[in-house]
């Protein structure tokens, strides 16, 4: 392909124009971000982004609206996930009850590692309990490996409370209903 | 205690009276450039950062005004590294023939008065000019020298175009300054200062109070065309953009000193901010009036010390605002093509400076008849 190369006029020959236009343009970027102080850059670990809903950001266990750990331990999310970022340990036959009534039983331990994870979703997707959700945070610091896998607490802690259904609240008390059914002989 | 230190100096011979005040003020000379290149820089980043709507260095103490000092440590403590292919005792070399001829011009550039006896001017040379183009030109072989020491492609071709284009936009150079000295008649830097007292005296008297300082660059057209074409070579002999082909980074990835690192590479750096401030202090003393300004009897040699600080004030901030008009064009204008710097060079401000020269005799021969 051949450009065709435009012919210059003489004052444009005589880089005068140019002086000008790139006067103009470093002086309005100059002016706006000294005497405006309106730079584009941020001031990161000051100001960070906001950033938009549906965010895939850290995945963190919730709790219901009573404090109580949503997750049953079914494990669903550690088979699921794809980088084998999740690490449940169930309480066993003889371990701990879940801290409500009516649920089977919550994780002895549950650990994500931040390093391995790839935030993309299919814990809170596969989860039947609502119990973990991709979060905000998209920045996490740790001075070593070890401080980058999250436990139950750290999770608990940091996934705050959801407000959504009571699944085994509500099905307790759907069992009291019908204890008091009037049946009729 | 003052007045011991007072006898001592007046129980010296002349001679060493002059030694030790010339170490004085090369000392003093060599410090506040060396500060004025590391702030330099700071005000490079600072002015690219404002262009580019970013912030610049601002972590390093109030508006990142330590940084120059951080990259200084970095630059010492980070490993010297020299490559297994490079032409070793040029490669060591080139650093130094780099940074040198930019610390040497400033010894003729009067930057004040004087303070007390003393003027302050290193050298007071009678051939101060020709000795700052005697020194300037050999500016080029640091440059030259790290593109052969390197001994791979793109340092060659760095050095290579460096070593046309100086040589090219010397002879400019050199020929635009030579109406300036058939205008005032002396070689002597101090002289052409003090050629520059008052104000202009071609203005038209009804303009009244609207008077312009009789700095050279006022006084004739043939002057201004002069500073433009000084201005243009002094562009192309720091290597500044729009001439800064010699280490064109986005085409030889840094130019003639990519092999080197640490305080080498450093050194490169400083000669070339230091050609800036100096390329700066020239053109304040050949076309803006050195250290004077013609309002408040500013003009004339001080006669007390605060003057004579007041005079180097005057002088550093004519400096401060060329080096800023410098960095600010960097971000103004795309970088010439090869061929475009040479003909630009060869064919356009070699011929004018001819011109100019002719214009200007021919213009002193008619006054001197008339």
């Amino acid at each position: 392909m051949i450009v065709e190369r435009k012919k210059l006029n003489f004052w444009e020959r005589l880089y005068i124009p140019a002086v000008i236009g790139g006067f103009k343009v470093t002086a309005r970027h100059f002016i706006k971000s000294v005497f405006k102080r309106q730079p584009v850059t941020m001031q990161y670990p000051e100001e960070r982004w906001v950033v938009p809903e549906g965010y895939r950001g850290a995945p963190y266990l919730v709790k219901d609206q009573e404090g109580n750990t949503k997750c049953v331990s079914c494990q669903l999310c550690e088979f699921v996930c794809p980088p084998k970022a999740i690490k449940i340990i169930p309480p066993g036959p003889a371990g701990q009850l879940a801290d409500r009534p009516n649920a089977e039983k919550m994780p002895a331990e549950f650990e994500i590692n931040m390093l391995r994870c790839i935030f993309c979703g299919y814990c809170q997707e596969v989860c039947p309990e609502e119990a973990i959700f991709l979060q905000k945070d998209w920045s996490h610091v740790g001075t070593n490996r070890a401080e980058m896998i999250y436990n139950k607490e750290k999770l608990l802690s940091l996934g705050g409370t959801h407000a959504g259904t009571q699944k085994w609240k509500h099905k307790l008390e759907e069992a009291k209903e019908q204890e008091n059914f009037p049946v009729k002989p | 205690m003052f007045d011991n230190i007072t006898n001592w100096i007046d129980g010296l011979t002349a001679m060493q009276q002059f030694v030790l005040f010339s170490g004085v003020k090369i000392f003093a000379v060599f410090g506040v450039l060396m500060t004025c290149v590391a702030y330099a820089v700071w005000v490079e980043r600072k002015v690219a950062a404002a262009i580019q709507d970013r912030v610049g260095p601002n972590r390093a103490g109030p508006f990142g005004l330590l940084q120059p000092a951080c990259d200084g440590i970095k630059a010492f403590l980070k490993e010297d590294f020299t490559p297994d292919h490079v032409r070793k005792a040029y490669f060591w070399i080139a650093p130094a023939i780099a940074l040198i001829p930019a610390l040497l011009t400033v010894a003729v550039i009067p930057f004040g008065s004087n303070l007390g006896a003393q003027k302050m001017v290193i050298a007071d040379l009678n051939v101060g000019i020709l000795y700052t183009f005697g020194i300037v030109s050999l500016g080029v072989y640091g440059i030259v020298l790290a593109g052969y020491a390197a001994n791979s492609k793109y340092p060659f071709i760095g050095g290579i175009r460096s070593s046309a284009q100086m040589v090219s936009y010397e002879l400019a150079m050199g020929m635009s300054v030579i109406p300036l000295f058939l205008w005032v008649g002396d070689l002597n830097l101090s002289q052409l200062v003090i050629s520059q007292q008052g104000f202009v005296g071609w203005l038209p008297d009804a303009l009244g109070s609207v008077r312009l300082p009789n700095w050279l660059v006022f006084q004739s057209p043939m002057l201004a065309l002069s500073f433009f074409i000084f201005l243009v070579a002094a562009f192309a002999e720091t290597n500044r953009t729009p001439f800064d082909l010699p280490e064109a980074e986005q085409e030889l990835a840094g130019g003639y000193n990519i092999e080197y690192s640490s305080i080498k590479f450093a050194l490169f750096f400083m000669g070339e901010y230091a050609a800036m401030i100096t390329a700066s202090a020239m053109m304040v003393t050949l076309f803006f009036g050195g250290w004077t300004l013609p309002w408040f009897g500013l003009d004339q040699p001080a006669t007390s010390i605060p003057g004579g600080l007041l005079h180097i004030g005057i002088f550093f901030v004519k400096v401060v605002a060329f080096v800023f008009t410098i960095v600010w064009v960097r971000w103004m204008w795309p970088r010439f093509r090869y061929d475009q710097l040479m003909d630009l060079g060869w064919r356009r401000f070699i011929p004018l400076a001819l011109v100019n020269i002719v214009v200007t005799a021919l213009w002193l021969w008619i006054r001197s008849r008339s």
